[in-house]
């Protein structure tokens, strides 16, 4: 069969199962005053139609910024304005925007479809057969199909434009990647978790071609077109500071603290023993939560930046979004959406730890979903994946030291351990452990009420559990990173 | 370029494809049900709260029971596993009843009894002989069978959207074809009595049956060039099918016939007073006949040939169940429409499947026949469709755009309500003709299928 009628229908696929989602019942449905992310975007649409531009992000008498005021960065808002008039052609009577949902969800949405796709045909190491499987199961991946199409977002668009920023910077097309990345961080700011790897990244590349000719002259194009796509972008916000300072403190609200509700992350599970929220004035905080940030990504950061490769560069986009979202400041649990992004990347190298992450990281959302209501969606969509890629990987085959990309650290540690053999073993076993548990964890959170005295006990211990295996894959994909290169160097000098 | 997966799973590709389609169905769990859901609700209610000897007669609602005694007691075991859902649903007086329960139940239910359909499918891909194929799996007749049967969306859509147990019945079909073609005649006949007696409708296939065992089973030899050997008639076998078929009927309208309630039941069964056509109109011939007949009484006004004041007004067109006059074009009695169906099959009794669904009288645009055109389809070796064919299909497309999108956006919309539907029906009862007219001219012209060897 030709490859692109296979493509095809794997896009038809993913198509479908967007489609049969988005019928479920979405964020906020029927719950007044406030209702959700859903009236959020309908309300966004509201005010960039009704409102000058100047009056976005300020608190006046027509818009209460209270109620789901403005938070994302300009390309939002433009795209919330362009929504606004394709609703207005169809029907201006707000309320009337639930039946246009589905249509407007999948003219959006087909942008990060076609990204996928030309990846997955960019992959030039591996074979025909695996790119369609590869693409099969990135679009099957249940966490962004349940957020955008059953929660309500737009998460797409952002992660579309960064995949589109990661295919140009790999393929040597920096400025068109740069650019397409510049447009990603306009559109949500979290996108800034995956700005340190491609600033390292692009950096280590003018390094290499010598900082005093190509190289330089490089980082001139570079800093320009980066520059360049800022100002297009935030051009009507340029004409007062006081404009600038408002969409910042909109953007970057400070003032919120550590963590709000309940998320996987590190601040969140420690408060359990310890409420650090209370404890601890505001700036320290602050200050805490940049320091561990930081310090988690350095390693690879600098790595990359000395030794620059499109597979460095995949790994690092991975370990540098999971520190962030593990200790960074505000984190909400939907961010895992930015580390799920580059895992799916790496799911044809390391099927095994990739399928596994992604199932913690739809895990991780469970009490979200479980408030829309998505339960059977959740649930089928997450089978659907771990069938396919059971079957495109053959994942439970696959898990030798070599497969793991572990073989250099095993031979490191047996210097010191020689007996130290099974650390594959280990690794299956703690795969079966914590697969077990989210299904427990599931099935208690469905049929079980909690203790009255502790309402959030199932939420506290999803976020608990799903932080751990967080914890350990942040270990993992460092190791790999730190102790790969290694490998690649020593092979080079037996060669 | 292989498929992905091949390597891996080896013969597992079938289990793939019915999990794949099974949570597929559970996606479309709460998508738009259709009055046949609250139907079957109707019909559990009936079946589980009153007894046998008011099945037929109840009336609460408009939905009344109109399938065969089977039926009813397949919804009466449903109705066991309902209770433990939503006790409400089982109150007949609960008109349009729709709790989230009652839909997850229904829903399941569906998907649950398609099981039966599954394993039809895995015989069916049984009797298929694959090995001719390539080593592709894509080009595998089984591959393409299953996928055609499994995946086929027509059945996914009235089954797990608009609601209706096809799968299941289909799965009976299936299974019983599948015997015969494992020579298994009298396995074969069982099923197909009990199907008939689960949906009538099924009456269709039923003179094909018929020909085919009486021809295969009933007359034990053949000559050697393959025609009939007519002193091999054996009248045993012949009784014993009617036995199978005796019984299978006794075992269904005995209890009514006991009750005096046969006229009763078979008035609920054949509906005659409903009319040529449902009210969406099935793409069969006379929809193409009706069509006609609209066109001709429009251009008719227009010239003044005929005189406005006798024609009845919105005829066939408003969605009414009724029987009506055609204007122009003779109207049609039900004995006309099975004189047509009569002939129509008559060249064709030496065939294996028969299509007799293009002329048969009131028809369910429901009923669906992937099989004939799934087999035909796995024994082509040439390209599937030529130009016009694929230009035809291609023109769906348009087609849909147009009902769905641009049509409510114009000023037809008030004036001529039914112009969708009538553009839809009348463009696929084109296809479906032309498609019945190729199937029997490649079943007259295809050389006789030639005897498998003896094992």
């Amino acid at each position: 069969m030709e490859k692109w009628h296979l493509m095809t229908i794997v896009v038809l696929i993913g198509l479908t199962v967007r489609w049969t989602v988005s019928l479920n019942s979405y964020s906020g449905a029927g719950k007044p005053p406030m209702f959700g992310d859903y009236e959020a975007q309908r309300h966004w649409q509201e005010i960039t139609f009704n409102l000058p531009v100047k009056q976005w992000y300020f608190n006046s008498s027509d818009n209460n910024l209270q109620y789901w005021g403005l938070d994302y960065p300009p390309l939002t808002a433009y795209h919330s304005l362009l929504c606004a008039y394709v609703a207005k052609f169809i029907n201006p009577d707000w309320i009337e925007l639930h039946s246009s949902r589905g249509y407007e969800s999948q003219a959006h949405k087909l942008f990060m479809r076609t990204t996928v796709v030309l990846y997955c045909c960019c992959l030039k190491e591996i074979s025909t057969k695996k790119k369609i499987a590869n693409a099969l199961c990135i679009l099957l991946y249940p966490g962004l199909i349940l957020i955008d199409y059953g929660h309500f977002q737009y998460n797409s668009v952002s992660l579309g434009f960064a995949l589109w920023g990661v295919l140009g910077v790999s393929c040597d097309w920096d400025l068109l990647g740069s650019l397409a990345f510049c447009l990603a961080i306009n559109y949500k700011q979290m996108e800034l978790y995956h700005s340190l790897p491609f600033f390292c990244f692009l950096l280590g590349k003018c390094f290499k071609k010598g900082l005093k000719g190509k190289g330089f002259v490089l980082l001139i194009k570079l800093a320009c077109t980066v520059v360049a796509s800022f100002i297009l972008c935030w051009l009507p916000f340029f004409t007062e500071r006081e404009q600038t300072l408002q969409v910042l403190r909109r953007l970057f609200p400070v003032d919120r603290g550590l963590f709000e509700d309940k998320v996987a992350n590190i601040w969140c599970s420690f408060s359990v023993f310890l409420k650090i929220k209370d404890i601890l004035p505001h700036h320290i905080q602050i200050i805490i939560s940049f320091c561990f940030t930081f310090l988690s990504l350095l390693p690879a950061c600098i790595k990359l930046t000395l030794q620059p490769s499109p597979k460095g560069f995949r790994f690092t986009l991975v370990s540098c979004a999971l520190s962030f979202f593990l200790f960074s400041f505000q984190v909400h649990e939907k961010s895992i959406l930015l580390v799920s992004l580059p895992v799916c990347l790496v799911l044809s190298e390391i099927p095994f730890m990739s399928t596994w992450f992604l199932l913690v990281s739809t895990f991780s959302m469970l009490p979200l979903l479980l408030k829309d209501e998505l339960l059977i969606p959740s649930v089928v969509t997450t089978m659907a994946f771990f069938i396919a890629c059971v079957i495109s990987f053959s994942i439970f085959e696959k898990t030798s030291e070599e497969e793991l990309h572990l073989k250099s650290f095993s031979i490191s540690l047996r210097k010191y351990l020689p007996c130290f053999t099974f650390l594959p073993r280990i690794i299956q076993y703690l795969f079966l452990i914590s697969v077990i548990t989210m299904v427990l964890l599931t099935l208690i959170t469905v049929t079980l009420e909690p203790p009255q005295k502790l309402p959030d006990l199932f939420s506290v211990l999803i976020c608990f559990v799903s932080c751990l295996n967080f914890l350990f894959f942040l270990v993992y994909f460092n190791i790999i990173i730190m102790w790969d290169f290694k490998n690649g160097r020593n092979q080079k000098k037996i060669n | 370029m292989a498929a992905p997966g091949v390597a891996a799973c080896g013969g597992n590709w079938f289990s793939a494809l019915a999990l794949g389609v099974t949570l597929l169905k559970c996606l479309l769990i709460p998508t738009y049900h259709s009055t046949d859901f609250e139907v079957h609700r109707n019909w559990l209610a009936i079946t589980h709260s009153l007894p046998i000897s008011q099945w037929y007669y109840e009336a609460t609602s408009e939905w009344t029971l109109d399938y065969p005694p089977f039926f009813a007691w397949f919804e009466y075991a449903l109705s066991h596993v309902a209770k433990y859902f939503d006790q409400e649903m089982l109150n007949i007086h609960n008109l349009n009843y729709s709790s989230s329960r009652t839909l997850l139940f229904q829903r399941f239910s569906v998907i649950f009894t398609d099981a039966l359909f599954v394993y039809a499918v895995h015989e069916c891909c049984k009797c298929i002989d694959g090995k001719k194929a390539g080593k592709e799996l894509t080009e595998k007749p089984k591959f393409i069978l299953s996928v055609l049967l499994l995946w086929n969306f027509g059945l996914l859509i009235v089954d797990h959207i608009h609601f209706q147990y096809n799968g299941f019945l289909f799965g009976l079909m299936l299974l019983s074809i599948a015997r015969l073609f494992q020579k298994r005649h009298m396995e074969g006949a069982l099923l197909f009595a009990v199907l008939l007696h689960f949906k009538h409708i099924y009456l269709y296939v039923a003179p094909a049956y018929g020909i085919y065992l009486l021809r295969s089973y009933c007359f034990t030899a053949n000559k050697p060039d393959g025609s009939i050997r007519w002193n091999s008639f054996s009248f045993i076998r012949l009784i014993s099918l009617g036995l199978i078929v005796f019984l299978v009927s006794a075992l269904s309208l005995g209890p009514f016939l006991a009750l005096n309630q046969l006229p009763q039941v078979l008035s609920r069964l054949f509906p005659f007073k409903r009319g040529l056509c449902h009210a969406y109109w099935a793409p069969n011939f006379w929809a193409l006949y009706n069509a006609l007949d609209k066109v001709l009484s429009v251009i008719g006004l227009e010239l003044k040939l005929l005189d406005p004041n006798k024609i009845p007004k919105a005829s066939m067109t408003s969605g009414l169940v009724q029987q009506f006059q055609h204007t122009v074009l003779p109207s049609v009695t039900p004995l006309a429409t099975l004189i047509c169906t009569l002939m129509a099959i008559l060249p064709s009794v030496c065939g294996k499947s028969r299509r007799c669904f293009n002329f048969s009288d009131s028809d369910h645009n429901r009923t669906l026949f992937p099989l004939p055109s799934a087999l035909h389809c796995t024994r082509k070796e040439k390209t599937l469709f030529n130009w016009m064919e694929t230009f035809y299909l291609l023109g769906l497309a348009p087609l849909e755009i147009f009902c769905e999108f641009v049509f409510p956006f114009t000023s037809w919309k008030l004036k001529y309500p039914f112009i969708p539907l009538l553009l839809t029906s009348v463009y696929c009862a084109v296809g479906i003709t032309y498609a019945w007219f190729r199937l029997y001219v490649s079943v007259l012209t295809d050389p006789p299928v030639s005897k498998t060897k003896k094992q």
